[in-house]
């Protein structure tokens, strides 16, 4: 008895050092956000980024292994965020945090991530102060400014005089009301009037015809994602403005390929900013959506965008530091590190260490009997401006 | 003028929308005192069913929406069979419990079939844009709406009036007791009206699509706007369900138009202001 005892007990301690001995060569990345409830979709979208870009690139760095840790945060749960990414330093012993699609996340987070000292990669979440909550943060997403306060600008430049803004009445639809204002009425442009719709809002009738009185050039909307960009369209329709008669100007996710089917030819004339979209002609980005439609029977947004370039990012800067995990090295390895994206020419601010990159003014057009945001103009080179004016 | 007009007219649709979602709800509530939180995922399995329908079979619009309202009426005999009979005396905590569960459950289904992504609907082209009347552009789907609304109110009102199953269905409302004394089968009586209020909210929810579109978590979002509909016009008082319905849906619109600000607030406003005067509700009645 006691020999078979030894025996296991031998063996049992040789397996636990093979995979102690396996582990130093693991890098492991924990990954936070939501896989169910209400955002669920574009979660999961981030996540089929990442594996996306994994399948090109293998999984495969510096000689090490990488391994993805995934936890689903449920959805805005900042409290729930903090917990997993202890949770996934402490006992999973994390390098590298990442994903993080909703703001309040990652901020919480980013506390976790300056205290534990861990490189943090925000792949979607789009309001300015986020990177500044942690030395180790990069973002490889957008800032809601950096698309609207460009936009603003080049819309006033374009000619239109007036605009009526209408905007979500919470965070980001602040942000964007406040960059976009600031943007038009920098360029010489004058806001005649704007309103604040709450966060559920099934009907935008009233504050359609709020704008319709006003009688504007032109009308900005910023609306999340989901069911409101197709029922503002459709209310702006029913009341007889369309772009033939009001410039209708928005945030990209006004023009998702799901919005675009709902509202149909009525979408036809609205010019967005944003900062992706699939149909982009460039190689990188057809080797791109050519294996996400591969993979996932769909075509990748800008939160699978946000997940391809967040592990490249990561990729890039373990073999800059030839696999060493300490979030000091890798968070000098990505200041400044500058790659050609999907989305085009991006970079990795020094000084912030958030994302520079092209905004591009599309403006949906009937391509071949289908709908499609094409490219009118670009502003390359934008830096996220709320932090430019904080220096 | 023409713009408060055509605010109330849009609001008046949403209301109706909300009438159409509601008055399943209120008959059960009122009739079976069942707490059934998982209405909305019904009105959610008929939107997908008219989903699946237009987008895959083919059907026109026009032909999916009775068979939401059949798929849902259907499918809520079979819970209503198997599980809800179970809890008509267990208690108002356990109902709310397993019913939230059930809008739950219903989501992950919904998202391991349909995935999570916001589904459009194709409305025949009849179906979309505007037309001018005296001044005001009203929109064609919000006025199609209406026009379902009240032959369904029409329909509902004279069958309960005009009917045997009308008349069976009063008096189990107003006395459950007496009318199985009476020799009413009120079990048949409770599985025939579930199923007919399920099955409006099954029509509700195809219904709903084109206005606020359709995820997973459709349940979840109008439960809040049902329940007010429900308790602000009694329970079990369809006309209570009509009013409350179209007092919402146009004090909300108009909220927005006047007092953007607050505008959203107003039908919590309103709710707590009606039930503080009369809890029972508008047409609500006495137990």
């Amino acid at each position: 008895m006691p020999r078979i005892l030894a025996a296991l007990v031998g063996a049992f301690s040789l397996l636990l050092s093979f995979s102690a001995a396996l582990a130093q060569d693991t890098i492991k990345i924990g990954v936070i956000v939501p896989f169910s409830g209400q955002f669920a979709d574009p979660g999961i979208q981030l996540d089929s980024g990442i594996k996306t870009y994994m399948a090109l690139h293998g999984d495969e760095v510096a000689g090490k292994k990488i391994e993805i840790i995934r936890k689903d945060v449920g959805g805005i749960a900042p409290d729930v965020a903090k917990r997993l990414a202890q949770e996934l330093i402490v006992r999973d012993k994390v390098d590298i945090l990442a994903g993080f699609l909703l703001t309040p996340n990652a901020l919480a987070a980013g506390d976790v991530s300056q205290q534990a000292k861990k490189f943090m990669v925000v792949m979607n979440a789009a309001t300015s102060i986020i990177t500044t909550k942690s030395d180790y943060m990069a973002r490889t997403s957008l800032t809601t400014p950096q698309i609207n306060e460009a936009f603003g600008k080049w819309a006033a430049e374009s000619g239109i005089k007036n605009v009526y803004t209408i905007v979500t009445d919470y965070g980001p639809g602040h942000d964007s009301e406040q960059a976009f204002q600031r943007g038009f009425t920098a360029g010489g442009g004058k806001i005649i009037g704007s309103d604040r719709t709450p966060v559920v809002n099934p009907d935008f009738s009233a504050y359609v015809q709020r704008v319709k009185d006003a009688n504007p050039e032109a009308v900005y909307i910023w609306v999340p994602g989901g069911s409101q960009p197709p029922a503002i369209g459709k209310a702006l329709a029913e009341r007889g403005l369309t772009p033939q008669n009001t410039k209708i100007l928005g945030q990209g996710e006004l023009t998702f390929d799901e919005a675009l089917e709902s509202m149909g030819d009525l979408s036809i004339g609205i010019i967005t900013g944003f900062h992706y979209d699939w149909h982009n002609d460039s190689p990188p980005n057809k080797e791109f959506v050519a294996a996400y439609q591969k993979a996932f029977n769909r075509n990748p947004d800008i939160y699978s965008i946000g997940g391809y370039d967040g592990m490249r990012l990561i990729y890039e800067v373990l073999k800059k530091t030839g696999g060493n995990t300490d979030g000091q090295a890798l968070i000098d390895a990505a200041k400044g590190m500058a790659w050609e994206s999907p989305r085009g020419p991006v970079s990795i601010d020094p000084e912030t260490r958030d994302i520079i990159q092209t905004i591009y003014i599309r403006e949906v057009k009937k391509v071949d009997g289908e709908l499609v945001n094409v490219v009118i103009d670009k502003i390359e080179n934008v830096k996220d401006p709320v932090k430019e004016a904080m220096k | 003028m023409t713009q408060i007009a055509g605010v109330l007219f849009d609001g008046f649709a949403f209301g109706m929308l909300l009438f159409l979602l509601s008055v399943g709800l209120t008959v059960t509530l009122g009739l079976m005192y069942f707490i059934n939180l998982a209405h909305g995922s019904f009105a959610m399995l008929g939107a997908y069913v008219a989903l699946s329908l237009t987008r895959d079979a083919g059907l026109p619009f026009l032909a999916a929406l009775p068979a939401a309202f059949i798929v849902a009426a259907v499918v809520s005999v079979g819970f209503e069979r198997v599980f809800f009979r179970r809890l008509y005396r267990a208690g108002e905590l356990n109902q709310v419990l397993f019913t939230i569960g059930l809008v739950f459950v219903a989501a992950a289904v919904a998202a391991y079939v349909f995935g999570t992504v916001q589904q459009p609907i194709q409305t025949p082209p009849w179906l979309r844009g505007s037309f001018a009347v005296s001044g005001l552009t009203l929109g064609v789907y919000r006025t199609f709406l209406i026009a379902v609304a009240l032959v369904v109110t029409v329909l509902l009102v004279a069958g309960l009036e005009y009917t045997r199953f009308g008349a069976q269905v009063r008096a189990a409302v107003d006395n459950q007791r007496v009318a199985q004394g009476l020799g009413i089968d009120v079990d048949t009586v409770f599985a025939i009206t579930f199923a007919l209020g399920s099955g409006l909210a099954g029509l509700g929810g195809a219904l709903a699509i084109e206005i606020v579109g359709l995820d997973p978590s459709f349940g979840f979002h109008y439960l809040v706007y049902v329940l007010i509909v429900v308790a602000v016009g009694g329970l079990g008082s369809i006309r209570g369900s009509f009013f409350a319905a179209a007092l919402l849906g146009i004090s909300d619109v108009a909220g927005k138009y006047y007092v953007p600000e607050v505008g959203a607030f107003l039908i919590y406003l309103l709710m707590v202001a009606i039930l503080f005067i009369r809890p029972i509700g508008l047409f609500g009645k006495r137990q």
